[in-house]
């Protein structure tokens, strides 16, 4: 019953056949490939018939506890120990979820996903690190993703340049307001 | 680096994450000025980036990131709602081990304000394990944390409230009362919307229910509502909530309603249920027969192999417990074994109707279940029917001529295991009547169990089997220990996992020397020398006699009526070597009512392998004498060359010194516990009741007193009356066992504590003879 930090195990995306989209493992719980896509089949088929579209479902299965949602032909299941705070688990979910409906534009099916699977992989990134929670409102989520979407295309020097050739606009208008 | 102090936040943010996981411990010291200054930093993201890196470098680099702790507490006051949540979490994380730290981390912040409920969650986690840490102090350390969780319970954010919640019903004293609002709290998230919230408050009720079954009373009428909901987990967790704090009308009721439910579950869930009904009918022994059948109801029922185990086990376990539902709980069982599936399961029952069924007032109608399965079933079960059917026979006179019947058609079997046992079954019936020999029993025989561990019995047939001397059952050895070393090395892969868990470390020899009194008494009355001293009263657990030396022993007392005999377990830990004719020479410094009369040594010690030595004393019985013994091996000591295993002709005399060894007063009295202590005492009659007062003087506190005088005697609390309340003044403990010659002793010790920390006792003691009260109280006198 001691716990320092509330600790997510993993973060998984499943397809609606229980394949693989996106995956995030933060512990050594599963060593082997073979024993995560056994884990994430077993939570898959238990949880394959419930309805978990409006609100997050949540069970308990071999010891852990997986908080899930889904959404068109996508599944979110989010992982933590049995003495873990469940709320805490649905809060991350439900950042997750949100940020990546966000990044998408509203446009959460599998397709989309898989062309901006980078997107959702720095989403993932930016909620859980090494296992403990970073962030958990998905505004922050996603502009930290998208910002640094963004910047990518842009060299560095040349955005130094036109920071500089903005604030050089910035210093002409307010001179000429005076 | 560069990134680290580049303009855009979020690459500086990034860069510390990163660097933080590739570095070690050089680098880090270079780069600790820019963590340092990130630490603070006005940007959210960047400071709880440095801090994430923080708690993980921690791990690897812990003396690094205490450095830190004056940067951390400046987080800890931050505006931010997250870097808050972080920098506590690293703060609690460097000051883990230093508890007055903690206290103090978490004394400031309760007063404080903590913005972040993830924040708040945790301060409560390391409030619940300060409490936890100075649970043993006062009471007064409780109350102020206590309140700041209370308060929670009343926080915006439903996480930090189950989080309160959940700490409460977590905390070791808690008392109804603090429990309430956290279950009233409970309560409420029961009738939410959200599935997460209900499947929270499910169970954490579940788990405050398996200690406090009362105080979640009030929320059963929310429960069985939850035992339709969607979601199967929460329904499971309501079903075994409420099967825990049921009271005897709501069993009914309860009752009806799973029914409906189990077909919805999944095996693992029904299982769960399963055990629950089986503890539930354990506690409520008059409603055996609604849930006999309700069980039998859904054995007939589909279902995998596990869960008709469950049932099976739990029926089993009911009709051993509960001598009324015998008879229904057979019939049940015998229409299930009609038409199951698993074979594992049916020879199991018909192995245990064969047991039993015998003793039923009327055996007959079992024997008709019996001989279906001998005609229909696979060869398995038709053959653990034939030894059904011969236990029924033999036990059971009127039917004798009528199972021999059957038997004998059993003889045309086409498998041969159903044709030996028919046939092996058949003449120990037919014969044993008309043989004199009295050794032969048919019942017995048919009954009996074997006198010799499996282990050396299959040894010994792989011996037969490769030699042709015949195989006598006598010359199988009977001490499970001894293992000779070659044949350790020759016998090779083919042994059970039994058998190569002997030759074990000397550790492990402590552990399995540990065997029950019936282990014991088989092993002794193996030894003709120890057969004619009666019945074994009791043996002491092993007490050591050595350190880590390259001998090890330790010694089990056996305590008969008129002798005692000490037990040397022996274990030679030098590969080199083979000890022979060990015996251990034993000296009387003190009680001159001992009197030695047998020693019997141990022929060969070989490396690894544990073996037995034995010395008895004589004393007047009825009297438990006292004594120190001290102790000497003595012992011819041969060269073992460790590759080729060839041992040395000549050996060398040597002795080794054991440790003194003592018989204690607790070593005559057996700890046997009495349900209801006031009933037996009254029983005792008042004619060798003796009451005294003595004084115990200075103790620490009253617990202490109350444990010494507990060991001294070596008696078994009742009632729980051994946990002395912490502060308390003063305590009444209840003691009862037996004597040696099976004569009961019940103890009364009322003690009190002064505050000069003087401990008071007063003793009284009830018992069958007038001796063993005496003896209790010179004991304690001589203490």
């Amino acid at each position: 019953m001691e716990h320092s930090c509330p600790l997510i195990k993993n973060v998984l995306l499943l397809d609606s056949e229980g394949k693989r989209v996106a995956v995030k493992y933060f512990c050594d719980e599963w060593p082997s490939l073979a024993s995560k896509l056994a884990f994430e089949k077993s939570i898959f088929a238990k949880t394959q018939r419930t309805n978990a579209r409006t609100e997050a479902e949540i069970g308990m299965f071999d010891g852990y506890i997986v908080v899930y949602k889904f959404i068109a032909d996508l599944h979110f299941y989010v992982t933590g120990g049995d003495d873990e705070n469940e709320l805490i688990l649905a809060t991350v979910l439900q950042g997750f979820f949100d940020a990546v409906s966000l990044l998408l534009r509203n446009n959460v099916d599998k397709r989309t996903v898989l062309e901006n699977l980078d997107l959702i992989f720095l989403c993932i990134d930016e909620i859980v690190d090494g296992g403990i929670i970073l962030e958990t409102e998905a505004n922050v989520i996603a502009a930290k993703v998208a910002m640094r979407g963004a910047d990518a295309d842009v060299p560095l020097s040349e955005q130094t340049i036109s920071q500089a050739l903005a604030t050089a606009r910035e210093h002409l208008a307010r001179s000429l307001l005076k | 680096m560069k990134d680290m102090n580049s303009k855009t936040d979020l690459y500086r943010a990034n860069a510390i994450r990163v660097l933080c996981r590739i570095t070690d411990g050089a680098l880090l010291g270079q780069i600790e000025r820019y963590i340092k200054q990130a630490l603070v930093d006005k940007n959210v993201v960047v400071a709880s980036a440095a801090l994430v890196s923080g708690i993980h470098l921690l791990q690897s680099n812990p003396e690094i990131v205490k450095r830190w702790s004056n940067e951390v507490q400046e987080a800890v006051q931050s505006r931010s709602a997250l870097v808050q949540f972080h920098a506590l979490a690293l703060l609690h994380q460097i000051r883990q081990n230093d508890r007055l730290a903690v206290s103090k981390l978490v004394t400031s912040l309760t007063r404080g304000s903590i913005r972040s409920p993830l924040a708040q969650c945790l301060l409560v986690r390391y409030t619940s394990q300060v409490i936890r840490e100075t649970a043993s102090g006062s009471q007064t350390g409780e109350r102020p944390f206590y309140d700041f969780l209370e308060g929670c319970l009343r926080h915006k954010n439903d996480m930090v409230i189950l989080e309160a919640a959940r700490a409460i019903t977590e905390l070791n004293s808690v008392t109804s009362r603090e429990l309430t609002p956290a279950i009233t709290v409970l309560q409420l998230f029961l009738s939410s919307s959200k599935p997460v919230l209900r499947f929270a408050a499910v169970r954490t009720l579940n788990k405050v229910a398996m200690t406090h079954p009362l105080a979640v009373t009030n929320c059963n009428i929310d429960m069985e509502s939850l035992i339709s909901d969607q979601n199967r987990s929460i329904a499971t967790l309501a079903i075994t909530t409420l099967l825990k704090t049921g009271n005897e009308s709501s069993v009914d009721r309860l009752m009806k309603q799973i029914t409906n439910f189990m077909s919805d579950i999944a095996d693992e869930f029904k299982i769960v249920v399963v055990e629950a009904i089986r503890s539930l009918c354990l506690k409520f022994p008059q409603k055996y027969r609604t849930l006999m059948n309700f069980l039998s109801n859904i054995l007939r029922e589909e279902g995998g192999f596990e869960y008709k185990k469950a049932i099976v086990d739990s029926i089993l376990i009911l009709i051993r417990d509960i001598p009324d539902a015998k008879d229904s709980g057979l019939s049940h069982l015998c229409e299930f074994i009609e038409d199951c599936e698993f074979s594992y399961l049916s020879t199991q029952i018909l192995h245990f109707l064969g047991n039993e069924g015998p003793k039923t007032p009327d055996p007959s109608k079992y024997i008709r279940y019996i001989h279906n399965r001998v005609i229909l079933e696979n060869a398995t079960v038709r053959a653990s029917a034939v030894s059904a059917l011969a236990k029924f026979g033999a036990l059971v006179e009127s039917l004798k001529p009528r199972i021999l019947v059957l038997l004998r058609r059993c003889l045309y079997d086409n498998d041969d295991e159903v044709r030996d046992r028919a046939t092996l079954y058949l003449s120990a019936l037919e014969h044993g009547s008309q043989l004199e020999d009295k050794d032969f029993r048919a019942d017995k025989f048919v009954f009996g169990s074997l006198d010799v561990p499996l282990a050396n019995l299959e040894a010994s047939l792989q011996a037969y089997v490769a030699s042709e001397v015949r195989f006598d059952i006598h010359s199988v050895p009977k001490d499970a220990k001894a293992q000779p070393y070659a044949e350790k090395k020759a016998a090779g892969p083919k042994k059970p996992a039994k058998d190569t868990a002997m030759p074990v470390a000397a550790n492990e020899l402590s552990s399995s020397g540990v065997k029950s009194t019936d282990a014991y008494e088989k092993l002794l009355s193996s030894i003709p020398e120890f057969s004619t001293f009666g019945k074994l009263f009791k043996s002491s657990s092993p007490v050591e006699l050595t350190e880590e030396t390259e001998y090890e022993v330790n010694v089990v007392k056996h305590i008969y009526p008129g002798h005692v005999v000490l037990q040397f377990n022996c274990t030679n830990t030098i590969p080199e070597q083979l000890l022979e004719n060990v015996h251990i020479l034993v000296e009387i410094v003190e009680g001159d009512e001992f009197s030695e009369v047998v020693s019997k040594s141990l022929s060969s010690l070989p490396f690894n392998s544990p073996g037995q030595a034995f010395v008895a004393f004589e004393k007047p019985e009825g009297v438990y004498s006292l004594g120190k013994f001290a102790n000497t091996m003595r012992f011819i000591v041969k060269e073992v060359d460790k590759d080729t295993g060839e041992v040395e002709d000549e050996g060398v005399e040597d002795e080794y010194q054991l440790e003194e060894l003592e018989v204690l007063p607790s070593d005559y009295f057996l700890k046997k516990a009495v349900p209801n202590f006031k009933n037996a005492w009254e029983n005792l009659s008042p004619e060798f009741e003796r009451v005294d007062e003595y004084g115990l003087g200075v103790r620490e506190n009253l617990n202490e007193a109350v444990q010494a005088v507990i060991e001294i005697f070596g008696l078994q609390p009742c009632e729980g009356t051994e946990v002395v309340p912490a502060n308390a003044r003063s305590h009444t403990c209840l003691l009862a066992g037996k004597f040696v010659g099976d004569i009961s002793v019940l103890v009364r010790l009322s003690f009190g504590i002064d505050p000069q920390k003087q401990v008071a006792m007063k003793l009284s003691v009830r018992s069958e003879d007038q001796y063993v009260s005496d003896a209790i109280h010179e004991i304690i006198s001589g203490a």
